[in-house]
């Protein structure tokens, strides 16, 4: 076990945070690591990914909910909240900013063309991930994992049926089956 | 007349508050997996913006830094100013991030348990699905033509193959745009 550092409170969780949302272009992920990990060490590498592992497997935005788990852990409600706002203060301000500016000059000029290049790189962008994420599912896990990557995206991306029911209908058939293979 | 405006500005954040706060509870994978359901939203249902709209939010959230779910921000910029943009964020946020802090509380305690290694194998097909139905509605906003079908094609390559840091491709696909190569 590598020696870690003293437990931060709300203050330093805040500029901490505050650090790792403005650096994270296209994923915030690595720069968190390397933040709690190297820099800080205020978690050993096994904690980050089980803390990690745990909120991808929760609703809702996996770093943001990671970072008031990592908070409330160090220092209670407090210290989520602290870790939240310094997390998402700089870039809330920063996409505020750029929208106001789309708003006003997006329609100028050739800029509605780069945002047209934009969007189609973007769009490309989370092909990668979906395709990332995948690949070693379809390998290790044929048979259980892939009917349910079909079925979902099928529900949702096909026929664009409610979220809400394609999750009701998939989602615990998928675990069981996940459970059933399990031993 | 002033009364009415200020009750209808009331009635669409409080609409905004109570779909995000459903949306942040469903949203396996982050804000990129809900991306069909938040389109149908604002685009089909509210007809808050158009198709192409959504298409620039979604690129420049992408381009922004901080974590995915800044095109949640911007949707609520867009939808009703700053107060939308702060109301939308909070709602993704807050009761994702209340969930997981009380299961990571419950997670140390079964720490060993069986359930832990089921639930997360049988949602990561279902995540990964929604977030493939994402990269196909995406595309289908996006790609109004074929040399746009091939920014994106290029991107997805490019980040499925490489470590090159996405922002490479954002910058080169609006700089194609903004020379007026994919018209």
């Amino acid at each position: 076990m590598d020696r870690l550092a003293a437990t931060p409170g709300p203050w330093a969780l805040f500029r901490a945070f505050s650090s790792v949302g403005l650096s994270g272009f296209g994923g915030v992920l690595p720069f968190a690591r390397r933040m709690l990990v190297d820099d800080r060490r205020w978690l050993t590498e096994d904690a980050f990914n089980e803390t990690f592992a745990l909120c991808q497997s929760l609703p809702g935005p996996n770093i943001v909910t990671m970072s008031t788990v990592i908070g409330s852990r160090f220092a209670g409600v407090r210290g989520a909240l602290a870790a939240v706002f310094g997390l998402m203060s700089g870039p809330v301000a920063t996409i505020l900013v750029l929208g106001a500016l789309y708003g006003r000059f997006g329609a100028q000029g050739r800029l509605p063309e780069a945002i047209l290049g934009l969007g189609a790189a973007a769009s490309g962008l989370v092909v990668a991930v979906a395709a990332k994420m995948a690949s070693p599912l379809i390998k290790r896990r044929p048979m259980s994992a892939t009917p349910f990557m079909i079925l979902a995206f099928i529900g949702v991306g096909l026929m664009r049926w409610p979220l809400v029911w394609v999750l009701a209908a998939i989602a615990p058939v998928s675990i069981a089956v996940a459970w059933k293979f399990k031993r | 007349m002033e009364v009415q405006a200020v009750k209808a500005a009331g009635d669409i954040l409080g609409v905004l508050a109570a779909r995000f706060f459903g949306l942040s509870l469903m949203a396996f994978g982050g804000a990129n997996a809900v991306i069909p359901e938040l389109h149908r939203d604002v685009v089909d249902v509210h007809h808050w913006m158009s198709d192409r709209e959504f298409a620039a939010l979604f690129a420049i959230a992408q381009a922004a830094p901080g974590p995915n779910v800044m095109i949640v921000t911007l949707v609520g910029w867009k939808v009703a100013g700053l107060a939308g943009a702060l109301v939308a964020t909070i709602a993704m946020c807050a009761p994702a991030c209340v969930l997981a802090v009380l299961a990571a509380k419950i997670w140390d305690r079964y720490r060993q348990a069986p359930f832990r290694a089921a639930l997360a194998a049988g949602l990561a097909p279902v995540t990964v699905g929604l977030i493939g139905a994402s990269a196909y509605l995406l595309i289908r906003t996006a790609d109004a033509n074929v040399r746009l079908a091939l920014v994106t094609l290029g991107a997805a390559g490019v980040a499925f193959f490489t470590k090159l840091n996405p922002l490479w491709c954002l910058a080169a696909a609006a700089a194609l745009g903004f020379v007026g190569v994919l018209r």
